[in-house]
């Protein structure tokens, strides 16, 4: 299984190439909205992406509550394990 | 004729010849060809696979997250109406933006982008669609990112009339400040659809050359070897300002646009009227929507694609609209010869070269026309020198559907 820093390493250059926020302030404790400046529509290219890269489901319901990067990371990392 | 002059304060483009407007119009007064032998994979299977692409693609030019946010039709769009905007000096000068419009015209809007979402939602299922794939696709977006990227808060306008479109949005530009709707009003026109639907089905019209082995001299006007119109992409803006608004903050006046003509054939949805019966109203309504004669006229940049019918019913229109006699006295071109046909972005693109023409007193040549319809009037086959004094000029642009809108300029 992917460590949590490899999750979020590869978490940031999905947002990088969807978003352009440089990879290195893609950090746990980062709000995708209010720090990173993801609107909504990106941020759907971005849980797509990860379903992709990650092998798992995001279920639309489940967006909302991902407001961290930490969020997203801990969603995946149980997505993977379950 | 309207008591508000317009003006033309700013130019851009990126088009098959050139990224920018200097290049551009040296390309074209070179009598440069912007047609080449497609080299992509899925051009293979086709009748035609020779196109004008871009000469600059607009991904080395904007900014990598801007650009996979927008249609490669939105790109150029934008990559013109930047270069136009930063010529007019409105960004650096006190404007009032509630008055600021923006009409942006496309033939066919953002079809690369659908089909690829089409593609993605048959191959790997409604969840690849992109969530960004309507404000790509939609025809608006060109004119709605303009005015983004411009601040634009007065109409934000795309008109579609397939071929005239480019034309089209000049004329409504010219009409919103007439009307007082706004002062600056940023129009043009743009397209992308160098892809192999839209040209699979322009195929299917039997509308494109075949010349596939000689790319440069596919596109022929008015000559008796003309075989169909080369595809063509690109866009093409420009700055449109009341002159009271342009003088006052000192800013360089190009030309007049001095008015339009409007018209619809009601003929045929794809055929041209054999004899130009809307094509000559336009013009007729061009000249007296500007309060020029026919005989003011030193120049006309053509519709003329190479196609069989419509250039030849052009010449007729012509001479029907002005007069044997002021149809014989003026230099007659098309620099589709060298750009194909941009679709929504041509008359854009062919008002932009009228513009330059007046200014520097130069029209650019019709290459390829070595074995030319017998139409008696003065096609310039390489560049040639306008008068002296004060010059007036038409630029032409029909469409499938039987729109036909004929733009006036005038000499600053």
């Amino acid at each position: 299984m992917a460590t949590t820093e490899e999750i979020r390493t590869d978490l940031a250059d999905i947002v990088n190439e969807v978003a352009g926020v440089p990879a290195d302030d893609v950090q746990l404790d980062k709000s995708f909205v209010d720090d990173l400046d993801v609107d909504s529509l990106s941020m759907v290219e971005v849980v797509v992406a990860a379903e992709e890269k990650f092998d798992v489901k995001i279920p639309d319901d489940e967006v909302k509550n991902l407001k961290t990067v930490g969020d997203a990371v801990a969603f995946i990392e149980r997505a993977q394990n379950g | 004729m309207s008591a508000t002059r317009v003006v033309v304060t700013g130019l851009g483009t990126t088009s098959p010849v050139g990224g920018d407007v200097p290049t551009t119009w040296s390309a074209l007064l070179a009598g440069t060809s912007g047609v080449r032998a497609l080299d992509h994979d899925w051009a293979a299977q086709l009748g035609t696979r020779i196109a004008a692409e871009v000469a600059v693609d607009p991904t080395e030019v904007l900014e990598r997250v801007k650009a996979r946010r927008l249609d490669r039709s939105a790109q150029l769009a934008l990559v013109a109406a930047l270069e136009a905007w930063a010529d007019s000096g409105l960004g650096e000068a006190d404007i009032d933006k509630d008055r600021l419009g923006v009409a942006m015209a496309s033939g066919i809007g953002g079809v690369q982008t659908l089909l690829t979402n089409y593609d993605a939602l048959n191959t790997k299922g409604p969840r690849r669609v992109s969530p960004l794939a309507i404000p790509m696709l939609m025809p608006n977006s060109p004119a709605a990112n303009i005015g983004l990227a411009i601040g634009a808060r007065a109409g934000v306008h795309t008109p579609v009339s397939a071929c005239a479109s480019g034309n089209e949005a000049i004329a409504l530009g010219i009409d919103m400040i007439r009307l007082d709707r706004a002062e600056m009003v940023v129009v043009g026109g743009t397209e992308a659809a160098v892809h192999p639907l839209p040209m699979a089905a322009f195929g299917q019209m039997m509308a494109l050359s075949k010349r596939n082995d000689d790319p440069e001299h596919a596109s022929r006007p008015w000559d008796k070897g003309r075989d169909g119109f080369v595809l063509g992409e690109g866009a093409a803006v420009l700055v449109l300002e009341s002159e009271e608004h342009a003088k006052a903050r000192g800013a360089h006046i190009y030309a007049e646009a001095a008015g339009a003509g409007i018209t619809a054939d009601s003929h045929d949805i794809a055929q041209p009227d054999p004899v130009g019966r809307g094509a000559t109203r336009a013009m007729e309504m061009a000249l007296r929507d500007s309060g020029m004669e026919a005989g003011d006229l030193a120049h006309i940049n053509a519709h003329a694609t190479s196609t069989p019918q419509g250039d030849v019913a052009e010449a007729l229109a012509i001479r029907n609209a002005l007069g044997d006699k002021a149809a014989e006295n003026l230099v007659l071109t098309s620099t589709k010869s060298m750009t194909g046909h941009l679709l929504g972005a041509a008359g854009a693109l062919e008002s932009l070269a009228v513009v330059l023409a007046l200014r520097d007193r130069v029209v650019p040549p019709t290459v390829n026309l070595d074995d030319p319809e017998d139409i008696g009037l003065d096609v310039a086959t390489s560049k040639r020198t306008l008068p002296e004094g004060d010059l007036a000029a038409l630029n032409n642009s029909f469409g499938f559907g039987g729109h036909n809108v004929a733009i006036a300029f005038r000499s600053a």
